[in-house]
């Protein structure tokens, strides 16, 4: 419909910027001293993993709004690296923090709704890690596209499961839920972008 | 000589691995003299076999006074508990007051150096089992709650204690975030405020209380979450209804008002059943009443726990 601008963009500058808070993490985990290492892993690479799938799902409302495909062509690896960082979240949680003690681990998951919320994620961002190359997109054609628009649900399952996993009562807005609740705010303007009576007021617009 | 009295200063919780020492230290600093003063002797060996110090931590290894003192849930600053420390450094707690009121024959207004004049700080070794999963082992310094009760003379119709902290959002700056009903407030039963484990700490390692630690006067309850032991305390009121407190205000269906440590009654955000203890790597199990079920379990004799959470 209308023309994109198509600028040059190096990937390695993605991949640091993606990498960089896991290597700080790594960092202040081994050398700084932080008091209980296992929960700081398990709530920083949550945090990492929810920004970068914010960030990803950031990037077709940016290219509505700017008409930019550049950011089209960040929106995969972005989302790819969201799913290492929650896979390594819930690795943390279930092989450090419950030192693969499944029986342990299971009955942490049946009791507590957040954690479910967070698995269905995780499994949504699995599946569409491994249906996110070029040929699958072939192979699954129409599908394709219908399967990852899961990726909505991915991210409100996720803020789901921060909300709930921090003190307090989310849906009673009463507690520490300021961050939840921004990341909820940010996830529904990227929603709302998208929505076709949005996208045409923008792409009418010249 | 004097580099090992410097090495003393740096690490003085080594000598409270040993209570001889504690006792050779305290005696070197007057606290000695001063106990004898009120008639009130220092502890000696023997004395360490009582029921609350033999069986308030067992053989664990205490958490390291920095540990302490750097990791702590202190709302009112910040809620991220690395960076209390840091945020409650300018937390001026002296002179402080602290107020006895409510449905008592004698109404109390009393500066906690008087108190501590009153009542000399003995020290209890308790574990400290937080909501969130993790344990502590922690030397404090005070006294029980219940000499300080006995002061006021309790009225029959008193049947809880609620305890205020300060309500100030310039001394604590979070105090001014709308999601949560400030001040801090707890309760408890009047008997198991009387009970003789419930503790008014004034100090952790022989040394004053440290601000991110509630200074200049905390409550300990051993038996309980940690978020029951509610810090810097401003005000004790005897009443007759169940107090509402700050968590059960903030999530009702998660916080009961006993919030006694049990296993077998899990948290809708974390199974109860096991912990991490500061500084080890594995879990452990969850101790019924964090250990201490000897001592309190008779209070809720035909109560049902997973109703009275």
């Amino acid at each position: 419909m209308s023309s994109t601008r198509n600028y040059h963009f190096p990937q390695w500058i993605l991949h640091a910027a993606a990498l960089l808070p896991g290597i700080i993490l790594a960092f202040y985990t081994l050398f700084g001293h932080p008091i209980n290492p296992i929960q700081t892993l398990e709530r920083r690479s949550g945090d990492i993993a929810l920004v970068l799938l914010l960030t990803s799902l950031a990037c077709t409302p940016l290219r509505i709004l700017t008409r930019q495909s550049l950011f089209s062509r960040l929106r995969r690896p972005l989302g790819l690296y969201a799913f290492a960082y929650a896979a390594l979240h819930f690795l943390l949680f279930i092989g450090l923090d419950y030192g693969f003690q499944l029986k342990e681990a299971i009955r942490q998951l049946i009791q507590n709704v957040y954690l479910w919320a967070g698995l269905a994620a995780l499994l949504i961002l699995l599946a569409l890690a491994l249906t996110s190359s070029k040929r699958s997109q072939m192979v699954l054609k129409k599908n394709w596209q219908r399967l990852h628009r899961l990726v909505y649900l991915a991210g409100l399952l996720v803020v789901l499961h921060f909300g709930l996993s921090v003190k307090g009562s989310f849906f009673q807005l009463r507690g520490q839920i300021q961050w939840p609740l921004i990341a909820l705010i940010v996830l529904l303007v990227l929603l709302a972008i998208r929505l076709p009576i949005f996208r045409r007021r923008f792409s009418s617009k010249k | 000589m004097h580099s090992q009295n410097l090495k003393q200063e740096i690490t003085p919780e080594k000598l409270y691995f040993s209570r001889r020492k504690f006792i050779a230290l305290a005696g070197s600093l007057g606290v000695a003299a001063a106990l004898a003063a009120c008639g009130i002797r220092p502890q000696t060996e023997t004395s360490t076999q009582s029921p609350v110090s033999a069986t308030a931590a067992g053989s664990d290894p205490l958490t390291p006074y920095d540990t302490i003192t750097h990791y702590n849930n202190f709302y009112e600053f910040a809620y991220d508990k690395e960076s209390v420390a840091a945020k409650a450094a300018d937390f001026v707690t002296t002179p402080w007051t602290v107020e006895v009121s409510g449905l008592v024959e004698k109404p109390l207004k009393i500066s906690v150096s008087d108190l501590l004049k009153s009542f000399p700080a003995e020290e209890r070794i308790y574990r400290l089992r937080c909501v969130e999963g993790w344990s502590m082992v922690i030397p404090w310094n005070g006294f029980s709650l219940n000499k300080l009760l006995s002061l006021v003379t309790i009225l029959p119709e008193a049947r809880y204690v609620k305890f205020t902290t300060l309500d100030d959002p310039t001394v604590f700056p979070n105090e001014s975030d709308t999601f949560f009903t400030w001040p801090y407030t707890e309760g408890l039963r009047l008997d198991e405020a009387q009970h003789d484990l419930t503790l008014l700490a004034t100090g952790l390692y022989g040394k004053p209380l440290p601000p991110q630690d509630g200074a200049p006067i905390r409550l300990v309850v051993p038996w309980k979450y940690g978020f029951k032991s509610i810090k810097s305390i401003q005000k004790i009121e005897l009443v007759s209804e169940q107090p509402a407190t700050f968590w059960n205000n903030s999530a009702p269906d998660e916080y009961g008002f006993y919030s006694n440590v049990n296993p077998d009654v899990p948290h809708p955000r974390w199974s109860q059943a096991t912990e991490r203890r500061i500084g080890e790597l594995e879990r452990r199990p969850t101790l019924q009443f964090n250990g201490y079920a000897d001592q309190v379990a008779s209070l809720y004799a035909g109560m049902d726990l997973k109703v009275n959470y």
